[in-house]
């Protein structure tokens, strides 16, 4: 065995290990070894996610809660065990504060309609930002339709951060729920959740929170945080696509009605009246996805073995040099430039749609995201019909950031 | 794949210098188009003599495909017919979509031909074809176009 010098302190993260752990990213694309940088779209999956899925499909699979046979329960304590896992990894006081969901945006639909809807008059008013992900706009748009409430948007800075000053004249004694994303899948801005929180309780005004963009990149403490619920999706945090959790604190959730009616969220049935299950179960209508819980639980292990402070340190260390060699291209402009930001770096080239800079960077093997982002009032404040965005992973490296500008460098000779 | 098949210069060239990239004086027929995906928007004016295209025109902003494909749009149907205009139209869809471009006549295409090469990149056809179903819909009276 070799012996580090003494002088040399071990990196906290071995980029070349991880990366060994995901299949995905060991392959050509159009002729040149794959740098996917598109991980605030969807991550990919380490292998440790992919057998899991598999191994509980060709093991253990049968509908949960339902029967007494093995494998019924072997899919029961798999499902029930992710759910655990999941509540430890988010710290949340208990399973029945952990609600399965598609994702993201049926987590927040499910608080518009189960939450917001039964309670909103006309003239009450839900505050987010203008940075917010469609998922956290449109919910409250339907919300505001059907209850006469008003949609309140907090404006941002040119440097894509939240004002805050605006934020604290809108939290006002109209405002009913505030509902931020705490990272913007745009801009990479992380936002003063904290800050939000304690201003919404000093009002007793619930607050959730977005993490789809956060639970990838940092350790989320939903009971330091304070917030009332949490919002997150598993593929952006390299667990499956088609799973995702609502976190809300126990005493607000017990007080919602249902939202969907099926099989499991009931305990008994009758045409006289219906009695509707404990939480969690009581919003889990359906057979639930059951594989999809297994990747998450996975997923959770993963990161809590890798460390998600570590992995915020290593993203620290890819944003700035990405920042720093994108920032050196002619003619680029970063789109968001907040002083607490994820690693994430959208940006726009001088004279060149970023349909075409997507293009001509595929071609490199180099996978970005270019478009709206599903954020066009991000889009329309910052003027641009687009940007292109490297969203960053702890298995990306600093030689990928190199690719990228390398190949913008193709692009502008393509067009100059 | 070459790049340069997708973005040829004559590509190039339409992109950095747009034709008949203005609007035309009424009478005039207009319509919108708009590729939410993306973002691109285009406004394609044209005016009728007849049934003859007396003057073509667009506006907007896109790709370098989107904008270089309307502005040789624009340069092809310049005093063309009603007919020809919806038979082009035709021509540009086999083009850009059909199994076999063969049928789109690339001879009688002429220079938008140069546009052959976007069916190999199946998220940028939207781009070329734009303006294209938006010279239709303001050649027949119909809505504004959006690609999704």
């Amino acid at each position: 065995m070799n012996a580090l010098p003494e002088t040399i302190a071990p990196a906290a993260i071995d980029v070349a290990a991880l990366r060994s752990d995901f299949p995905v990213l060991h392959q050509e694309v159009n002729g040149h070894p794959l740098a996917y940088l598109d991980n605030a779209a969807s991550s990919q999956r380490p292998r440790q996610v992919i057998d899991a899925v598999a191994e509980y499909y060709r093991r253990d699979h049968a509908n949960v809660h339902r029967g007494v046979h093995t494998l019924s329960q072997r899919a029961t304590e798999a499902y029930e065990g992710a759910r655990s896992r999941v509540r430890r990894f988010v710290n949340a006081a208990s399973d029945r504060e952990i609600i399965w969901t598609r994702g993201t945006t049926e987590a927040i639909n499910l608080v518009a309609q189960a939450w917001a809807r039964p309670r909103l008059k006309p003239g009450d008013e839900i505050l987010i930002t203008w940075m917010e992900h469609h998922a956290n706009i449109v919910p409250w748009q339907m919300v505001c339709e059907q209850t006469g409430a008003r949609l309140v948007v907090v404006p941002i800075d040119e440097r894509g951060q939240v004002r805050m000053e605006e934020f604290e004249r809108l939290l006002s004694h109209r405002t009913r729920l505030v509902s931020v994303g705490h990272v913007s899948n745009a801009l990479g801005t992380i936002n003063p959740v904290r800050e939000m929180i304690a201003q919404a309780k000093a009002r007793q005004v619930p607050v959730l929170l977005d993490g789809a963009q956060a639970m990838p990149h940092m350790a989320v403490d939903v009971r330091e945080l304070g917030c009332d619920f949490y919002a997150f999706s598993g593929h952006k945090m390299f667990a499956p696509t088609g799973i995702g959790v609502l976190y809300g604190r126990e005493s607000v959730l017990e007080e919602m009605p249902p939202w969907q009616g099926g099989g499991d969220m009931i305990l008994a049935v009758r045409f006289d009246g219906t009695v509707y299950n404990e939480l969690p179960l009581k919003f889990e209508a359906g057979t639930p996805n059951i594989a999809g819980a297994v990747g998450m639980g996975a997923a959770v292990d993963y990161l809590e073995a890798i460390g998600m402070d570590a992995i915020a340190q290593r993203e620290a260390q890819l944003l700035e040099y990405a920042t720093k060699v994108l920032s050196a291209v002619p003619g680029l402009r970063i789109i968001g430039t907040a002083e607490d930001k994820a690693a994430v770096v959208s940006f726009v080239l001088e004279g060149i749609h970023p349909h075409d800079s997507g293009t001509i960077v595929d071609h490199a093997g180099v996978a970005i995201r270019t478009g709206h982002h599903c954020a066009m009032p991000v889009m329309e404040f910052f003027d641009v019909p687009a940007t292109a965005r490297a969203s960053f992973a702890f298995y990306n490296t600093e030689e990928e950031a190199d690719r990228l500008v390398a190949a913008l460098a193709t692009t502008r000779e393509m067009f100059g | 794949m070459d790049l340069k098949d997708l973005y040829r210069d004559v590509i190039v060239d339409h992109n950095r210098s747009p034709r008949n990239f203005r609007s035309v004086e009424p009478p005039r027929r207009e319509a919108d188009g708009h590729n939410p995906l993306c973002g691109d928007k285009l406004r394609v004016y044209l005016r009728l003599d007849g049934d003859t295209i007396s003057d073509i025109a667009f506006e907007g902003s896109g790709c370098a495909i989107s904008v270089a494909s309307a502005s040789l749009m624009t340069e092809a149907l310049m005093g063309k017919t009603e007919d020809e205009a919806i038979e082009l139209f035709d021509r540009m869809h086999a083009l850009l979509t059909e199994d076999s471009p063969d049928q789109a006549d690339p001879v009688a295409l002429g220079k938008l031909a140069a546009l052959s090469g976007v069916r190999e990149y199946p998220t940028r056809v939207k781009c070329a074809s734009l303006c294209w179903h938006t010279m239709k819909s303001a050649l027949t009276g119909g809505d504004a176009v959006t690609t999704e």
